[in-house]
């Protein structure tokens, strides 16, 4: 059901994979990015490569599957780009004219541009300027009045979702003019220049993570009031649903329909939109209910106390410090690790008890019963 | 001797109202006009008197002022909340509290802390009880909203 590593005891910050999924790029809550290769099981338990260049942790990890480019962007208020010359990873380094941390980046779907979002209140796309071989960025700054903390592309390759702890999520046109055709009209508007706010909802917390639906026509967002939130293109209403668990980080739409999200509760939890409405559906992470007190062997609780570095008086007379979730701890970023078609086939999830764990969407439905993710 | 450089206490000018992009939390939306006034003093106190408190309460909460700007509404408001809430007894709580909507649990919830910020005499035990309930039916999602709401009672 799902395929589970470990890589220590860090947390993961965040990660990528590369186009066929025979690596990964993690970074372990530290300046480095580390890359992993595949094993028969899992990854291998040391990188093949690291990426030394940041001064300060780093937030953001994509790899473009195409055009095999790494975009790193961090704390320090820089991002690289890493080529790869067959042996090693080249940076180049992005001017992103930011006086602030840099806190997310993603690769635009046709890989010639990249969106960085910022503590200083903007979202810098950049492009490669090709006569000096340097990427330059352009600023998207108004109406923005906080940290952007997410943001996600349009598959037309010219829109940004952005979600900003100023408790707003915002589409934007990120059209460089200087790279790219005129775009075709969407649903969203037919005027696209940069910058340009095509449509913007409100949120009862900080916005932790945007999703634009396959067809670009819905995007679902999650945020610190415990909620998620679906809008759609040329409607200013907006499908909300609150949960009555804790807040949700990440979601990702799995299909034109549904939309997997996760956070401090540890499990991805599935949510199925319809027409107008949004219904959660199920937890994903249906794990057996360890047996209550008296079934736990002695041998399993010293186990799992030495496990977890636990003294006896921490752990007390029953280990309340084992969760019944695969992930023990908060999850932190949801990516999609394998598609078919519009549909995702496989989505990864890791998070600060620095797990990554592959879920596979046939095998959960085979687990789940009648419940359906596609 | 070294000066204590931390002080800040020289400032006496607000910088910030000079920067363009200063972030000014907007307080209330579309529904601004309606939840302006809080709930109807004399209504809710004749429910009262009619022991009629959990029809007060729903009277209280469903016109909770969160948009209203002055402190002196959401005053009066939490006052008439409290009232209704130390009305009802423990075993009345479970029934009124499942009959809520959620969003109204929400609402209960805001004010049960804003109820432990200022307590009176016995009103925090009272209070506990209803956090029990209301913590029951909305989950930790509920005070995680008491916690990142803009929109207060």
């Amino acid at each position: 059901m799902a395929d589970i590593h470990s890589f220590g005891v860090d947390p993961v910050s965040c990660h990528a994979f590369n186009k066929d999924r025979s690596q990964v790029a993690v970074a372990l809550n530290g300046n480095d990015v580390a890359i992993y290769a595949k094993d028969q099981v899992g990854w291998k338990a040391s990188p093949i490569q690291t990426l030394t260049k940041h001064d300060l942790r780093v937030t953001s990890i994509d790899w473009a599957p195409k055009s095999n480019r790494i975009v790193t962007c961090s704390a320090d208020r820089n991002g690289y780009v890493w080529n790869w010359d067959g042996k090693t990873w080249e940076p180049v380094l992005v001017h992103l004219r930011i006086n602030r941390a840099a806190t997310y980046v993603r690769w635009s779907p046709r890989e010639n541009k990249f969106a960085v979002g910022s503590g200083a209140k903007l979202v810098s796309v950049c492009y490669i300027d090709d006569a000096n071989n340097w990427w330059l960025s352009k600023h998207i700054k108004k109406p923005l009045q906080s940290t952007v903390s997410c943001l996600d592309w349009h598959p037309n390759n010219v829109l940004l979702a952005t979600g900003s702890t100023d408790f707003r999520t915002r589409v934007f046109s990120a059209y460089i003019k200087e790279i790219e055709d005129k775009p075709e009209p969407t649903p969203w508007g037919a005027r696209m220049p940069l910058g340009q706010l095509m449509a913007e909802f409100p949120s009862g917390g900080w916005v932790h993570g945007v999703s634009f639906s396959p067809d670009g026509n819905r995007v679902a967002w999650v945020s610190h009031d415990s909620s998620i939130a679906v809008a759609s293109a040329g409607g200013d209403k907006v499908a909300s649903l609150s949960l009555s668990g804790l807040p949700l980080l990440k979601c990702l739409w799995l299909s034109p329909l549904k939309v997997v999200a996760a956070g401090y509760d540890c499990c991805p939890l599935l949510f199925e939109v319809n027409d107008n409405a949004l219904t959660f559906v199920t937890s994903l992470d249906k794990q057996k209910k360890t047996e209550a007190g008296g079934n736990v062997s002695a041998m399993r609780k010293f186990r799992d106390m030495d496990k977890l570095s636990l003294d006896s008086g921490t752990a007390g007379p029953d280990i309340g410090t084992v969760m019944t979730t695969i992930h023990q701890n908060t999850i932190s970023s949801v990516t999609v690790h394998s598609n078919q078609g519009d549909k995702v086939s496989k989505f990864a999830t890791s998070g600060v008890d620095s797990k990554l764990i592959v879920w596979d969407v046939k095998a959960l439905e085979a687990s789940l019963g009648s419940v359906r993710l596609h | 001797m070294a000066k204590n450089t931390l002080s800040s206490t020289f400032r006496k000018l607000d910088i910030d109202q000079y920067n363009d992009d200063l972030y000014v939390e907007e307080s209330g939306g579309e529904s601004a006009e309606i939840a302006h006034q809080g709930p109807d003093e004399a209504e809710v106190n004749a429910l009262l008197n009619g022991s009629k408190a959990e029809e007060a309460l729903k009277v209280v909460l469903r016109n909770a002022p969160i948009n209203a700007k002055g402190f002196d509404v959401k005053d009066k408001a939490f006052a008439l909340a409290m009232k209704c809430m130390l009305a009802i007894r423990t075993s009345e709580m479970d029934a009124l509290v499942q009959s809520l909507e959620p969003e109204l649990v929400d609402t209960l919830m805001k004010y049960i802390y804003r109820g432990f910020e200022s307590p009176s005499e016995g009103s925090s035990g009272h209070l506990l009880a209803w956090h029990e309930k209301a913590f029951a039916h909305g989950g930790l999602g509920s005070i995680i909203r008491v916690m990142t709401a803009r929109k207060t009672v």
